[in-house]
Parts: structure tokens; C-alpha cells; sequence
């Protein structure tokens, strides 16, 4: 370590940084973004227990469908059997989504952040399409993963399904779909309460205990109302055989789990730019 | 150059920050100081667009902040040395805020080098020492080449070769030309490194000088003299218009008058001397003396049990 006084400021033969034209902006905070989510090991145990939990629960239930082929409903839908993990591995996703900017706040990284790029929407932009690209490619791997292994499980029994059946495409591929709105739910939570717990308590509450909620209702509101709730509506998505009408269809579904997310997503991107960091 | 002007940070009640105007110009080390809540952090975070004024402006290089095109470029801080994610390692850390500006990557291990941080590079920062975080802070600070730099409280915590480090290297940043704005709570770190002072308590501004002025509007002259014949001494010390009193060990200790005066005093009374020295009043006691006022929370006197007496006595929070 250098302890004299003539303390060189730069290694010696370096040469001065050339001055580049143009601002900061979203090309290099995308880069830094990749750079953050892919340099923590916990970006990868989450995505793994994402992978892991959606497809086990997915091939238990598949399983569980073969080996008891007298509970089997005339509305019997294959695909959603095993697509069910789905709705754990939402948990796992909003825990990824909420640690993406919560994180930023609980290590006090995000005034670094702020110092080096203090273009707020840019970043937290940068961040969305990030971590919204990693929880859709992901998502699809455990959707698609999920579906294979499930039809496999239920092929002895002639139960399943393939991928040219009507709808079963539009299901495997909207799981992933469901995943991603999922986690970027939590991302714009995240963003609004700033701190971890906050956010994945909040997320869960949104998608699994208001679902729950609902079923204290007077039946004649239920029908209302149930179709409204973010993780009910989403899931319409990977549903193959409708079977019930009351609620929406599969787009729709899914627009109204979007819409949950996008709600989030601007009051959190409007909290950014007006509050202190 | 930074310039503040009416620079006001309210939160409820308090005013963390009371209209604060000053400039803090080139190619010298602006010391920035006041006791512990005095507001200097608050102001860092409004110079660098993080907290947003509740009145007046503060511009860098005649921008807002958040208007510059490439902000490392331009300024690089350092408030939080712990303000890093602990999983992710030096290397990527620095990497992150790099692309931000599009810097080229082999500025990475450029300032890895500059701070001696390039054997634990690849380590996760969770591991880093105080003074290893201070210098992976500021690394990152370095990593734009900025013609301007802030560190709040660097020495904090560190131990001596990290001070003397540190030191030498802001030295070393000023003597190229670069705005150095460094603030801390301990007016003899300052004197060592400092060159201009802009002082404040409870917010406000209080001096903003050079160090030489502050130490010469703020130190007073004290003269020590020892003699066997005190009584004397003091009759004539005080007719002279000096204030005296013994400090105890048998030492007088004069105000208001020179040594040579004392001198005189002394020669013209038959009295014989057997000390006679001058000395200034500490910076550190100066500074004391100046924000005495200001001082949000004050230590009182330690009531603990005589089996619970502290072993250092506690620094004013």
C-alpha cells in the first residue's frame, strides 16, 4: 500500500478516460442491471427453487391424477393438473421480484445507484425489463418443464395431453406469462413499501389470502368478485377446458393480473421520482 | 464547482438543513464541518439529488445534478461506505456502476489497483474490513476520473495507516486540480487536510474561510508561566489588563497578554521566572467554542454506579 505523500491517482501507463458524447442512459443502466441481478447467488437459488418447486408440485398432482383415475371429473383438465406448481412457484417469483429493488434500500446501495445514474426512471425502468426478462424466461422453462413431465406422469393412464390439443399451447406458454406479471406485481410492491417483508407480505396477501377472503362472501357476490382477484383471474390463463362461467376467459384473465401489476408498477415508479432516496 | 444558494432541508419539524449558501471551488481540499447531526450529510445527499430541497438550489458545475449528462464523469461521492449489496463481489459491484456511464471495463481494475483492493477482487464485499469498504467506497468514487469529489466522514472508524491513506490521497486528488469537498466532525482531522473550511451547526452556516483565518479569528494566545513568586506575578498581570489563574500544577496560565509582555511584567517586579512559554489554543477547542451552540445532543454527566465508571468518556452523540 502506498504511504507516500506523492500517492500516484492513477496506475502508472494508464491513460485518462477518453470523453464520450451522449448522457446516461437506459443502454448502460440495462447493462448494470444484468450486471446486479446476475452477481448474486441468490438471484440463482431463487430462480432454482422456482424451477423446482413449480415442476414438483406440478408432477405430484400429474402423479396423484394417474394413480386415482375414479376422482377424475368430466372436466378434467390435463394441462392445469400439471401446471398446478404454478401456484407455488408464484411465492417464490414475488420473493425475486420484491428483492430487486428492496434490496437496493436495505444495503443503502440505491443512493450508489442513484449517485452514479440519478435518472430515476431510467432506472427504475432498467430494472422492470431486467428482471421481467429473467422471471419470463424462467417462468417458461418451469411451465414447459412442468407440462412435459406431468403428461409423462399421466400417459400410462392415457390421461394427458399434447401440445397440438386446442388451447394447451396458449396454456404452457401463459404459465410463464403468469409468473412474470407475478414477480413484476411484486417488483412495483417492492418499489412502493422499500422493504423486503413489507413487500413479499403484501404481495402474498394480493394473490393468495384475498383469494381466500373471498370465500366468506355471500355465494351471489362471490361470483362478482371472485373473478377479480389477481391470482384467480391470472390463472385463467392456463386453463384449457372452462368450466366455470363465471369467470373471465383467458386473456381477459390474464389482463386483469396485468392490470393489478401495471396499478403497482406506476404508483411505484410515481413514489420513486417524487421521494427521497 | 459546487454552488449552494438558500440551500433549506426540512423534515417535520426540524430544519436538518437552514438556508446554506457557499462555493466550493477547485484544486483544494474544502473541509466540511460540524458536530454529528449538524446537517453535512443531509446537504451531500441534496448536493447529489438524492434528497430533494424543500427551498433554494444547489448546482454542480452549473447543473442540477441529475442533469449531467454522465455524472461520474463529472462528480464521484462517497457517503456510505456499507452502502454496497455484501453478496456481490468487488469487482461486480464496481462493474454495475461502471456500465451505468458507459466506462470501459478495464477502469474496474484500474481503481481496484489505485486503492489495493485488486488480491480481493473477486471476494463478496460482506467479508471487507472498515477500511477495506471505505476503499472499495471510494474505488467507485474514482471510477469516473470526476473532476469533482465528496466524501463524508472517509477516516470514520479507521485506523491510522487508513487515515494517513486516505489523506494523502485526497491531498494528491487536489494537487491535480480536482474539487475536493471532505466533511467530518473532528476539527483536528481537518487541519491536516483541509485548506478551505465551510463550518456549520444545527444546519446553519457558521464560518466559511480558509483554515489559516479560522485559526486566527478562533485561537486565542494563552502564556504559561512558572515562578516562585505567583502572588506577585498575578497583581501585575491583572493591572496590565491580563486575566490570570493557576491551573493547579503550579502553573499560571495568562490571557490577554504576549509572552514578551509577561516577560516584562515580570523583569520590571523583580519577579524570577523559572517558565515562561506561549501557546496557541487547539483548533479542536476553537471549533468547540465556536459550535458549542449548536450541538444537537449534549453528553451530561455520567451517573453510573462507582462499579460501572466508564473507561473513556463519552463523545458528545
Amino acid at each position: 500500500m502506498a504511504m507516500t505523500s506523492a500517492q500516484p491517482t492513477r496506475p502508472a501507463g494508464s491513460p485518462a478516460l477518453p470523453a464520450l458524447p451522449g448522457r446516461a442512459g437506459l443502454a448502460g443502466a440495462l447493462r448494470s442491471e444484468f450486471t446486479k441481478i446476475r452477481s448474486v447467488r441468490s438471484t440463482y437459488w431463487t430462480l432454482l427453487a422456482l424451477v423446482v418447486v413449480t415442476v414438483g408440485f406440478g408432477a405430484l398432482a400429474s402423479a396423484g391424477a394417474a394413480a386415482h383415475p375414479g376422482e377424475r371429473g368430466p372436466g378434467f383438465d390435463p394441462t392445469q393438473q400439471s401446471l398446478v406448481g404454478l401456484y407455488v412457484g408464484q411465492l417464490v417469483i414475488i420473493v425475486l421480484g420484491a428483492l430487486t429493488i428492496s434490496s437496493e434500500y436495505s444495503s443503502g446501495m440505491i443512493s450508489t445507484s442513484l449517485t452514479a445514474l440519478p435518472r430515476r426512471g431510467t432506472v427504475f425502468a432498467a430494472k422492470a425489463v431486467v428482471f421481467g426478462a429473467v422471471a419470463l424466461v424462467t417462468g417458461l422453462v418451469a411451465s414447459v418443464a412442468s407440462f412435459f413431465l406431468g403428461q409423462a406422469l399421466m400417459s400410462g393412464q392415457h390421461i394427458g395431453t399434447t401440445l397440438g390439443q386446442p388451447h394447451v399451447l396458449r396454456a404452457v406458454i401463459g404459465g410463464g406469462l403468469f409468473l412474470a406479471a407475478c414477480g413484476m406485481l411484486a417488483y412495483g410492491l417492492g418499489m412502493i413499501l422499500r422493504h423486503t417483508a413489507a413487500a413479499i407480505t403484501a404481495a402474498i396477501g394480493l394473490l393468495f389470502v384475498a383469494s381466500i377472503l373471498v370465500n366468506f362472501l355471500p355465494q351471489s357476490w362471490q361470483v362478482h368478485v371472485d373473478k377479480w382477484m389477481p391470482a384467480i383471474a391470472g390463472g385463467q390463463v392456463w386453463v384449457t377446458k372452462a368450466t366455470d362461467p363465471t369467470m373471465f376467459s383467458a386473456w381477459t384473465g390474464f389482463a386483469v393480473l396485468g392490470g393489478y401489476a401495471v396499478v403497482a408498477l406506476a404508483a411505484g415508479l410515481i413514489l420513486f421520482r417524487r421521494r427521497d432516496a | 464547482m459546487i454552488e449552494a444558494r438558500g440551500l433549506t432541508k426540512r423534515y417535520g419539524d426540524t430544519l436538518a438543513v437552514d438556508h446554506l449558501s457557499f462555493d466550493v471551488g477547485p484544486g483544494r481540499i474544502t473541509g466540511f464541518l460540524g458536530p454529528n447531526g449538524a446537517g453535512k450529510t443531509t446537504t451531500m445527499r441534496l448536493i447529489l439529488g438524492l434528497d430533494r430541497p424543500t427551498d433554494g438550489t444547489v448546482t454542480v458545475n452549473g447543473k442540477a445534478f441529475g442533469q449531467l449528462a454522465r455524472p461520474m464523469r463529472e462528480v464521484g461521492a462517497l457517503l456510505d461506505a456499507k452502502a454496497v449489496h455484501g453478496g456481490r463481489s468487488a469487482y461486480n459491484h464496481l462493474l454495475c456502476l461502471a456500465q451505468t456511464n458507459s466506462l470501459p471495463r478495464r477502469r474496474v481494475g484500474e481503481v481496484l489497483e489505485l486503492v489495493g483492493l485488486s488480491d480481493v477482487a473477486k471476494k463478496r464485499s460482506r467479508g471487507f474490513s472498515l477500511g477495506m469498504g471505505q476503499r472499495l467506497g471510494i474505488a467507485g468514487a474514482l471510477l469516473g476520473d470526476p473532476a469533482i469529489l465528496m466524501f463524508d466522514e472517509p477516516v470514520n472508524g479507521l485506523d491510522p495507516e487508513g487515515i494517513l491513506w486516505i489523506r494523502n490521497l485526497m491531498k494528491a486528488l487536489a494537487a491535480e486540480g480536482r474539487t475536493i469537498f471532505v466533511s467530518s466532525h473532528l476539527m483536528s482531522e481537518m487541519e491536516h487536510t483541509a485548506e478551505h473550511l465551510i463550518v456549520i451547526g444545527r444546519g446553519k452556516l457558521i464560518a466559511d474561510c480558509t483554515v489559516a483565518e479560522f485559526i486566527a479569528q478562533n485561537s486565542s494566545e494563552t502564556v504559561r508561566v512558572r515562578t516562585p513568586q505567583q502572588d506577585i506575578l498575578a497583581k501585575a498581570v491583572a493591572a496590565a489588563g491580563g486575566t490570570v489563574h493557576d491551573d493547579g500544577n503550579g502553573t499560571l496560565v495568562v490571557h490577554g497578554l504576549t509572552a514578551g509582555r509577561v516577560g516584562d511584567l515580570a523583569f520590571d517586579n523583580a519577579v524570577r521566572l523559572h517558565e515562561l512559554s506561549s501557546a496557541q489554543a487547539s483548533l479542536e477547542e476553537a471549533f468547540m467554542g465556536l459550535t458549542a451552540g449548536s450541538v444537537e445532543f449534549r453528553a451530561g454527566p455520567p451517573r453510573l454506579p462507582e462499579s460501572q465508571q466508564p473507561e473513556h468518556a463519552g463523545e458528545v452523540a
